[in-house]
């Protein structure tokens, strides 16, 4: 392990132990329940950032697995007795749906543009379906599916054995921010094994890879279905932390997730956690900046635009890559070296120009 | 060596649109032979080997690797049976470091325990252990030749294809390259696909000139190089 990855890890253990341990004793319920809700999305972002930033897959629709997850969760917890069984079989929905759009695009050898285009528009017609679901006809089992409104009934999980005592929504923070850490955990150990080191140089050069006797089909399907089940974990925290609609799948959330990819940085995994908080965070406070009855002084989408035009011409390789170039600039100043690049398997989107 | 041919080609055809780039090529090599593949630009050589290692799909004909059908395999299948590849231009994880590529390619074809000591003897045979850390991408020409060299023969493929090896390198990394090539073959069969006449005489043992998409000679290096056919489509008719 080198300096560099050992304080990247001692950065995200001191932000877990901040997060899990001093939010929780003093903190406000609406902190915790905002906390969920970001944390949810930063999952949804590490799964981009997973499958774009280590695989080079841009999937425009990651929202897709994420919605679906949500919907798959509420659904079944309706009709079952348990919910974490409901959240395991929402997470393999998301999963198998991966797996299965992604089987079609890998073996048919899509190109990356299309790839984005067909993920976006699956993302879009689940959107539009599940808005015209506001009929009585619509209802699975106990769930109606609800339309525009979504599910409002979303159950929350509840610990194995004990259905009548769902977790308190501060139980449901500590969950959201633990799945966060353990998934960032999953994807850190994912890429240094051999597959995590396969999949990278697949990304640099499939080519390449297939010469030296990769299927790389196999290899992006496999971190894609990765990547779907992350972001149906998040689907199912979200639902705990607010409720099912189909804002899930929307055009916004979909575009969002891939702003706080970008503005945190490509090839790293707190980079667009660290993006999703903050720009989340924004977003929350200038929507609360009211100038009046139904009117924000700025609306938060405006601002967004404005920060990532300014990530992509200011700071091109996004906010954590551009610290550690810094912090690492200052270091070999201050040590009298020039640094020597040298990037290392699973970091190398860093070493781009 | 044994009598039986490692590979065959037979009738090999491809065509690009109503472009016939090789029309109706034999080709054999036998079990640890050094081959060498030259003709002009455009005489369908850098096509054939394509068509070999898969990257390529044959209108028509076979290809047999040990008596097994490998024409039209995916490029991924064909390396698995033991066919290395070099190409004409380097392809490299160009973000990745050379110890990091050659990883790579030793994690293909070995368990954790071995793979990361044949990356280093695959870097320290090709003379470029130094670069172990270097980031691919940033390398000279030559260098990225050389690691891309390395990839390959980390995998200690049966048969080696190898387009242009000598492409940009130094008088002396060629001389190098030279030794090695004829090292390889002593235990692995080897197709090289050169222009450096210079190179070809040095290494090789049978010669194939391309010309226009099929094979205008064949056979032992020294006899085909001073064919006159081959003088006048190849070296042009004034040549020494």
């Amino acid at each position: 392990m080198t300096l560099r990855d050992a304080l990247g890890w001692l950065l995200v253990g001191a932000a877990a132990l901040y997060a899990l341990v001093a939010v929780p004793t003093g903190g406000e319920l609406t902190t915790m329940i905002n906390g969920s809700i970001y944390a949810s999305y930063a999952i949804l972002a590490l799964s981009l950032a997973l499958i774009w930033g280590y695989a080079g897959i841009l999937s425009f629709g990651q929202a897709a697995f994420f919605g679906l997850a949500g919907y798959v969760y509420a659904v079944a917890g309706l009709n079952l007795e348990s919910t974490p069984l409901a959240a395991v079989i929402a997470v393999a929905a998301a999963a198998g749906f991966a797996a299965l759009l992604g089987y079609f695009m890998f073996w048919g050898r899509i190109s990356d543009v299309y790839l984005g285009v067909i993920t976006l528009t699956v993302s879009l017609i689940l959107y539009r379906f599940i808005n015209q679901t506001a009929g009585e006809e619509w209802t699975i089992g106990a769930a109606p599916l609800g339309g525009f409104n979504g599910i409002p009934s979303t159950p929350i999980l509840a610990p194995p054995g004990h259905p009548d005592e769902p977790f308190l929504p501060e139980q449901i923070y500590v969950l959201a921010v633990g799945a966060l850490l353990a998934c960032y955990v999953i994807c850190k150990l994912a890429m240094a094994t051999r597959f995590g080191r396969a999949v990278v140089a697949i990304r640099e050069n499939e080519g390449r890879a297939e010469l030296l006797g990769y299927d790389t089909r196999r290899y992006k399907l496999g971190i894609f279905t990765l990547g779907g089940a992350i972001a149906g974990v998040g689907g199912v925290l979200f639902a705990n932390s607010v409720f099912v609609s189909p804002n899930m799948f929307s055009l916004q959330t979909n575009g969002q997730v891939i702003i706080w990819v970008i503005v945190g940085g490509l090839g790293t995994f707190a980079g667009p956690v660290i993006g999703c908080f903050l720009l989340m965070a924004l977003s929350t406070w200038l929507g609360s900046l009211d100038a009046g009855p139904g009117f924000a002084v700025l609306d938060p989408n405006l601002v967004m635009g404005v920060v990532l035009t300014l990530c992509v011409l200011g700071l091109r390789q996004g906010l954590l890559p551009t610290a550690l170039a810094l912090g690492e600039r200052l270091l070999a100043k201050a040590r009298g070296t020039r640094g020597r690049g040298a990037a290392e398997l699973g970091q190398p989107a860093e070493e781009r120009p | 060596m044994t009598d039986a041919p490692l590979l065959e080609a037979e009738g090999l055809v491809m065509r690009f649109g109503g472009v016939t780039a090789v029309a109706g090529v034999d080709f054999s090599l036998g079990e640890g032979e050094l081959h060498c593949l030259v003709g002009p630009n455009g005489a369908g050589k850098s096509t054939f080997f394509k068509m070999l290692c898969g990257q390529l799909k044959p209108t028509a004909g076979d290809v047999r690797l040990r008596g097994r059908s490998i024409a039209g395999l995916p490029a991924s299948r064909i390396a698995r049976l033991g066919v290395g590849v070099k190409t004409q231009v380097p392809s490299l994880f160009d973000g990745l470091t050379a110890m990091a590529s050659v990883r790579v390619a030793t994690d293909a074809v070995l368990p954790p325990t071995l793979s990361k000591r044949r990356a280093e003897e695959a870097l320290e045979r090709m003379g470029v252990s130094r670069l172990a850390g270097h980031v691919v991408g940033r390398l000279a020409h030559g260098q990225r030749q050389l690691v891309e060299l390395a990839m390959v023969i980390a995998q200690k493929p049966d048969l080696i294809l190898l387009d242009e090896p000598a492409a940009g390198m130094t008088g002396a990394e060629v001389d190098r390259l030279g030794d090695l090539i004829v090292e390889l073959a002593r235990s692995s069969s080897v197709i090289v696909v050169e222009h450096d006449m210079a190179f070809i005489r040095r290494i090789a043992r049978t010669v194939t000139v391309f010309n226009q998409g099929r094979v205008l000679a064949q056979g032992p290096a020294a006899e085909v190089l001073a064919d006159s056919r081959v003088r006048d489509v190849y070296l042009g008719k004034d040549a020494a």
